[in-house]
């Protein structure tokens, strides 16, 4: 059973359509890698799946009681301020907050939550540390616990290893996976690196202000369009 | 010491103390936040329409209280709305609107009483400005701006450390930006009496930056915040109070001192 499925979709600014024709769907312990040039429409898709950006048309379903607000969101480095004075432990326990419902304050099940997946990403010894004392690499593992912390069912991960060394993007994408495949949790990636998401990925999304391609992996590895972006070597 | 213990025997003095501290205590808080989501400017732009709006109720023989909360709540969520568009640069707004709030007070005064000694106390406040009435009003509102602060603490750090996660996962985001908006002016109206217009912004920043300097965590730091403040406004009121200085002015210059020690400690790191 489907756990997304996006129907003729389509998004415009100010009545200009700047992504249209989006049509896939993804089962339970799918990983789909969203790929496309820098204003192809990636961030727009990102928008409206958590639900910041209604669809021009067409209609975004959650399946298996996945809500949109139980979606383990992993924004850009970009949108956070990387002087903001706030322990490891505070910005993973922020991810708890979809689940304090009626509650002022997070109890002891959400503590424990949040400590278990700074476990899971291997940096529960910087737990008192200032998230802005971290290195690169140390920051999006905390982001990913923090967005474990939100979701049972569903990564959505913008750009994750923007920035980071080739060591720290192995790491991360080793976490990701590991998380996929261990845990059944769903994720979808935006990324930049082709050769890393057909690597990692089992389905891709190619955008270019529409859909141009959806399918697995193997598929697009045979398709003319993966060979143009890849810069005619192949993948 | 003596000179101590008489000064506390005054009711001014009791009065200004009682409502410096919690007022003190409330602008360290939402001071953070307001720091951390670039809205310091908003804190400002606040002071002074309600130099404003107290001048007109000043003029037309208003309780000055009653007139300011409502005005500047408005403008609170006004500015809130005016730095979060797009379409309008929020800096210029800002400016535009308080520096109209203060020509309109300054020309209320001066075509009704002229600068008299009330108006001079709400541009550089007075420890003597708190009425009986002031003083209920301001613990009841204090004790209020505590409550929600306190009450909503994991939303406002979910909402000021990450506003697109916390929005992704539910959170109506917009609620506590005018929440934050709106306990910000009622504490800059509350404060503005014994601040002045002109000084209270910095009640609301120097506190954060201060504990900013040193601590790591955003609890340690709404803390230290919450205790420099606290401290800042005793040392100031009571040096005030035996050099004859102005308040708001002995308040400002206690909390630039914290602020370079807390510097200096902050760089050993």
């Amino acid at each position: 059973m489907a756990i997304l499925e996006c129907k003729d979709l389509s998004f415009a600014y100010d009545g200009e359509t700047v992504l249209e024709k989006v049509d896939f769907s993804l089962n339970a312990g799918d990983y789909l890698c969203v790929v496309g040039e820098n204003g192809s429409g990636k961030s727009t898709l990102i928008k409206g799946l958590l639900g910041l950006k209604a669809p021009d048309r067409g209609s975004i379903r959650f399946g298996e009681g996945l809500q949109s607000t139980e979606i383990g969101y992993l924004p850009q480095q970009t949108q956070i301020q990387r002087d903001f004075p706030a322990s490891v432990r505070e910005v993973v326990l922020s991810g708890c907050l979809n689940s304090l419902g009626r509650r002022l304050h997070y109890n002891a099940g959400d503590r424990e939550r949040a400590a278990m997946n700074l476990e899971r990403m291997g940096v529960e010894d910087l737990a008192d540390k200032s998230y802005h004392e971290l290195s690169g690499g140390q920051q999006q593992r905390v982001l990913l616990a923090r967005a474990l912390c939100a979701t049972k069912k569903l990564l959505l991960l913008d750009e994750p290893v923007t920035g980071l060394d080739p060591i720290a993007t192995g790491e991360m994408y080793n976490l990701i996976k590991l998380v996929n495949l261990c845990d059944g949790i769903t994720v979808i990636m935006v990324s930049h690196d082709i050769r890393a998401a057909v690597r990692y990925a089992t389905h891709i999304l190619h955008l270019g202000h529409e859909q141009l391609f959806f399918g697995s992996c193997a598929e697009y590895r045979e398709s003319s369009l993966a060979r143009r972006f890849s810069g005619g070597g192949g993948l | 010491m003596s000179e101590f213990v008489r000064m506390l025997s005054y009711h001014f003095m009791q009065r200004a103390l009682l409502v410096g501290v919690l007022v003190s205590l409330c602008a360290a808080l939402l001071g953070v936040s307001l720091v951390l989501k670039r809205y310091s400017m908003i804190g400002d732009g606040l002071s002074h329409v309600g130099f404003g709006a107290l001048a007109i109720a000043s003029a037309l023989h208003l309780a000055p209280l009653a007139v300011a909360v409502p005005v500047v709540i408005v403008a609170a969520v006004l500015l809130l709305r005016l730095s979060e568009s797009k379409r309008i640069k929020g800096d210029a707004a800002i400016a535009i609107i308080s520096s109209s709030a203060l020509a309109i007070g300054v020309i209320s005064v001066s075509v009704t009483t002229g600068m008299n000694t009330e108006v001079s106390s709400y541009m550089f406040g007075s420890i003597l400005s708190l009425s009986r009435t002031d003083t209920v009003l301001s613990v009841i509102l204090s004790a209020a701006v505590l409550a929600l602060f306190i009450a909503f603490y994991p939303r406002l750090f979910a909402v000021t450390f990450d506003e697109t996660f916390s929005k992704a996962t539910g959170t109506k985001t917009e609620i506590y930006n005018t929440l934050l908006a709106v306990l910000t002016a009622i504490t800059v109206v509350l404060g503005m009496r014994m601040m002045g217009a002109l000084l209270i912004s910095s009640l609301i920043i120097f506190p954060a930056l201060s504990a900013m300097r040193v601590c790591r965590s955003f609890r340690s730091v709404v803390i230290t915040a919450a205790a420099v403040s606290i401290s800042c406004f005793l040392i100031g009121a009571v040096a005030s109070y035996f050099l004859e200085t102005p308040t708001g002015a002995s308040i400002v210059a206690a909390n630039l001192l914290a602020f370079a020690a807390f510097s200096l400690a902050g760089r050993k790191h």
